[in-house]
């Protein structure tokens, strides 16, 4: 119904300062879409270039197949969620709900009668005559998400909306969240830097990084098929093992070991070997690729040990989860990296490798 | 890149309701602070007076070739200098005091900032005579209370005497904007985080030597605000002055601004008051432009 | 600094510094209003007497039965407010501009604003003058309402700028989404916002034009329409065998309670104000 589309949409202040570059993406009704990077990634550019806040340098916006580039925010019929909530501090809860939908000419009862819904959902009943200041983070937070959904808008725009509540509450709430905008049958885009946020919210996920889009896709896909070596990196904790490898007769090699390259990789020179600290495990007997090395570092993760181990024979480290059943400091082991759990990366574009089997 | 039309005159619409909104503002700046002064610029080069049935006839250089050779624009410029140099150094030195102890925490201290920052609040005019009356040679209290301590035996005539007349004037200065100095200090002062100075007792430091080596050198771009300020306000003093001496004894308090003051209200040469208005814009300018200069450069080696 | 709290010879110096700045500041405006309770003859005892010994009011009677002195007040209370509410009017919006909207020349804009709060009133009132006779304005209270607004808008700019620029952006960005236009906006969000500020700064703007006297000296010569600072400073002026201390010191009192009260009422904001508007500069 209001799909939304970016096409080619570009931002930049100057010649060196281009915050966002050719991005083309679109959400559909009821779809949860995370944009995810680091800071100055150009994700809340997005966003403020959907809501119309700044206009895009280049390129169009459309919403419901209408084009609305060059529409005012008010406009666009959009409903944003703002990192510090942005409720007008001078009025009460009721009327900072409200007031979207006065502005709009809705009749005083409906407005009510949503009102009234909205805030039984959110369990703001007895809040609405209070005033911004005297409410706790999560009311707040609860406050501004009212504000956007009574509003039913064709988009929803969330910036950052867990980043400002303390630990405890962001994972409650983000459990909430989830629950809220299952419902809601509007293509809503949310910001993020934080992926857990984004894995566990979203059914798709746009990483970016230096304006540009790195991937798209499910958040399971971009953990277990990230398509370059940016988003290997960004995504999973403890970090992806990134190795950076010379190839040898269609072998990378690891200190004396000799890691089979899969078909694409073959021309290679150099490539990087990425393998998750949870996929590193103590070697079995028949195991293909086996690496020896010394404990330098325990980390204690509570569920696991995270250790870093100095591959024999060469500079490198590789990262490990390990049950803290024993106490592995200073100990010599020998650790598996089973194949099929290996990213191939090409050292040059840092893109993905397309595996053999596919 | 290519921009649409559309979104250029978004934009232009935005700089066009900016401007509008600020086009009240500015008009009323240039008209009140920018007109009278290059219209002095320009009237600084005729002669209107008395002696022209006070219509302007273009005089050239005249009038900055007699400002060279008169005696009193000098002694008012030596006045002005002296007065604001002796009072901006006493103001910042006790300003810089008053913001120390008004940092301190003690009980009832909102009640003294209150207090302290009467004397900027209230209407020069009127503290001029209530000095004039303190410096009053037959009843004033401070001759009073000098002759009651033993310092005088018969009453001295302040403001009538050539060589006091300047100090009750700067007393007056003095007692009227230290608290707008130390206002200004003591903002610097609660800028300054406390870690610098637990950090630095934690080094073994006394608190004279954090004064020195922190509280100094992090309050000094604020000094250097302060005395910019004070520095152009008081070499234009003109309502302090006129009201408690009017210039006397004999022009010994004479500043530039009465004496400008009275080329144009009292003799109605408004050709030469316009280049004396001229020159001490000048060289007020050159002087807050060093100022000016000196803070860029505190800043940048600040930063 | 805080360490000395303990020790009880900092301590000790302390209070004296604080009871020194309270005497200094507070004596000469104590003698002026004992003076204005004493009778004409503990005026001019000698010695001073100190404290009255007969209170009396017959000077406050003067100023305001002899002298018009009500009229003096009114006439500074009218120039002052007007030009206060004239100048938040045309100073608040060109202070939303400068902290919001990337202007071409802004930054010369914010400068030449700064350097003209330098600028001694001497200077300008040459200029002035000629402007007040050509339009008629002399003893006209345009002829201080203008330059009043003027003087006291830089310092307006300056101060509502450094306001706008701590508000928070995205409460600008939440009205713009939700559907208001930049007018309703202003009206709606940001003035209620900026309420405490407009009365930081209306206060200062009310206190300058209170206090100015070289354009009101200038410009206002009928007797009716003087403002009180002129009107104080010729009453010494005007008897020329004997002053009339008493009535000085009560017109001084009178002229200054307004401020006063001000400062008493307003001290926090008065500085928060100050010290905005020269520091960020």
């Amino acid at each position: 119904m209001a799909k939304l589309e970016l096409q080619n949409l570009s931002k930049s202040y100057s010649a060196k300062v281009t915050p966002l570059k050719q991005l083309s993406l679109s959400v559909e009704d009821g779809e949860f879409l995370t944009l995810l990077g680091p800071s100055g990634c150009g994700k809340s550019t997005t966003l403020r270039l959907i809501a119309g806040l700044e206009p895009p340098t280049q390129g169009e916006i459309r919403i419901g197949g209408r084009d609305v580039t060059q529409s005012l925010p008010g406009e666009r019929n959009i409903a944003m969620v703002f990192q510090s909530y942005a409720l007008y501090p001078h009025m009460s809860v009721y009327d900072n709900i409200a007031s979207g939908l006065k502005l709009r000419r809705v009749a005083s009862s409906e407005i009510r009668r949503q009102i009234s819904e909205v805030s039984l959902f959110l369990g703001l009943e007895n809040l609405m005559q209070r005033r911004p200041g005297q409410l706790s983070g999560g009311q707040r937070q609860r406050v501004a998400l009212a504000r956007a959904l009574v509003r039913r808008p064709d988009v929803f725009l969330l910036d950052e909306p867990l980043s400002n509540l303390d630990a405890l509450l962001r994972e409650q709430v983000r459990a909430e969240l989830k629950q809220i905008f299952s419902q809601q049958n509007a293509p809503i885009v949310y910001v993020t830097h934080d992926q857990t946020e984004a894995m566990t919210l979203s059914s798709r996920v746009a990483v970016l990084n230096d304006g540009l889009l790195q991937q798209l896709d499910s958040p399971r896909r971009i953990y277990s098929r990230p398509a370059n070596r940016f988003v290997a990196g960004f995504i999973g904790t403890p970090q992806m093992n990134l190795l950076h490898l010379d190839c040898n007769r269609s072998c990378a090699m690891l200190g004396q070991y000799k890691i089979p390259l899969p078909v694409g990789a073959r021309s290679l020179s150099e490539v990087i070997l990425g393998i998750r600290p949870e996929h590193v495990r103590l070697v079995r007997p028949g195991d293909p690729i086996v690496i020896q090395g010394e404990v330098v570092v325990v980390e204690n993760l509570g569920m696991s040990d995270l250790l870093t181990v100095r591959v024999e024979g060469k500079p490198e480290f590789v990262r490990t989860m390990l049950s803290p059943d024993q106490s592995w400091s200073g100990k010599s082991i020998k650790l598996s990296i089973p194949p099929e759990m290996i990213h191939w990366f090409d050292a040059q574009t840092g893109n993905r490798v397309s595996d053999a089997t596919r | 890149m290519l921009k649409s039309p559309g979104k250029l005159n978004l934009q232009q619409q935005e700089q066009r309701t900016g401007w509008l909104l600020l086009a009240p503002a500015l008009l009323l700046l240039l008209l009140v602070y920018v007109y009278p002064i290059l219209r002095s610029f320009w009237l600084s080069f005729y002669s209107q007076n008395l002696g022209t049935e006070l219509k302007p006839l273009f005089a050239g250089l005249d009038n900055y070739q007699r400002m060279a050779i008169d005696g009193r624009f000098w002694e008012s410029l030596a006045n002005t200098s002296f007065f604001t140099l002796v009072s901006v150094t006493l103001e910042l030195g006790l300003g810089l005091g008053m913001a120390l102890v008004l940092n301190q925490a003690f009980r009832g201290r909102g009640v003294v900032r209150t207090v302290a920052l009467l004397p900027w609040a209230l209407p020069t005019a009127l503290i001029a005579t209530t000095w004039t009356w303190i410096f009053n040679d037959q009843f004033g209290v401070w001759n009073d209370l000098l002759q009651r301590l033993g310092l005088i035996q018969t009453g001295v005539n302040w403001l009538g005497d050539p060589g006091w007349a300047i100090w009750t004037v700067i007393a007056a200065d003095v007692w009227k904007t230290t608290p707008f100095i130390a206002i200004l200090l003591l903002a610097g002062l609660q800028s300054i985080s406390a870690d610098f100075y637990e950090a630095h007792a934690l080094d073994g430091a006394s608190p004279i030597q954090s004064f020195f080596q922190i509280t100094l050198p992090l309050l000094l771009p604020q000094i250097v605000i302060a005395a910019l300020f004070r520095f152009a306000q008081a070499f234009g003093i003109f309502d302090l002055v006129q009201v408690m001496t009017g210039g006397g004894p004999g022009g010994a308090t004479e500043t530039v601004s009465i004496y400008i003051y009275a080329t144009i209200m009292r003799y109605l040469d408004f050709g030469y008051g316009a280049a004396l208005v001229v020159v001490t814009f000048a060289g007020l300018g050159l002087a807050v432009l060093l100022g000016a200069w000196s803070l860029s450069q505190l800043r940048r080696g600040a930063s | 600094m805080a360490n000395s709290a303990r020790s009880t010879a900092p301590r000790l110096g302390l209070w004296l510094a604080v009871g020194l700045i309270l005497l200094l500041s507070l004596a000469p405006i104590l003698w002026q209003l004992l003076t204005s309770l004493k009778t004409t003859a503990d005026i001019t005892a000698i010695p001073n007497v100190y404290f009255p010994r007969q209170l009396t009011l017959e000077h406050y009677i003067d100023i305001f039965q002899r002298q018009p002195f009500l009229r003096y007040m009114l006439n500074s209370a009218f120039v002052a407010v007007v030009s206060t509410l004239l100048c938040l009017l045309i100073g608040t919006p060109a202070a939303y501009v400068l902290a919001r909207l990337k202007l071409p020349g802004e930054q010369i804009i914010l400068t030449g604003v700064l350097i003209v709060t330098l600028f001694p009133y001497i200077l300008l009132f040459l200029g002035l003058l000629e402007l007040v006779r050509n339009f008629g304005l002399a003893n006209n209270y345009l002829a201080l309402i203008v330059p009043y607004t003027a003087i006291n808008l830089p310092l307006t700019i300056l101060v509502m700028r450094s306001f706008f620029q701590q508000l928070p952006h995205e409460l600008e960005d939440a009205a713009r989404v939700e559907g208001y236009s930049t007018a309703q906006m202003l009206l709606q969000i940001l003035l209620p916002l900026t309420t405490p500020a407009l009365v930081t700064t209306g206060i200062l703007a009310f206190i300058a034009a209170w206090n100015e006297f070289i354009f009101a000296l200038t410009f206002i010569t009928r007797d009716s329409m003087k403002t009180v600072p002129v009107a104080v400073a010729q009453l010494s002026g005007t008897a020329v065998f004997e002053v009339p201390y008493g009535a000085l010191a009560a017109a001084t009192v009178v002229g200054t309670l307004p401020l006063v009260l001000l400062v008493l009422l307003f001290q926090r904001r008065i500085v928060q104000g100050l010290t905005a508007g020269a520091v960020k500069g």
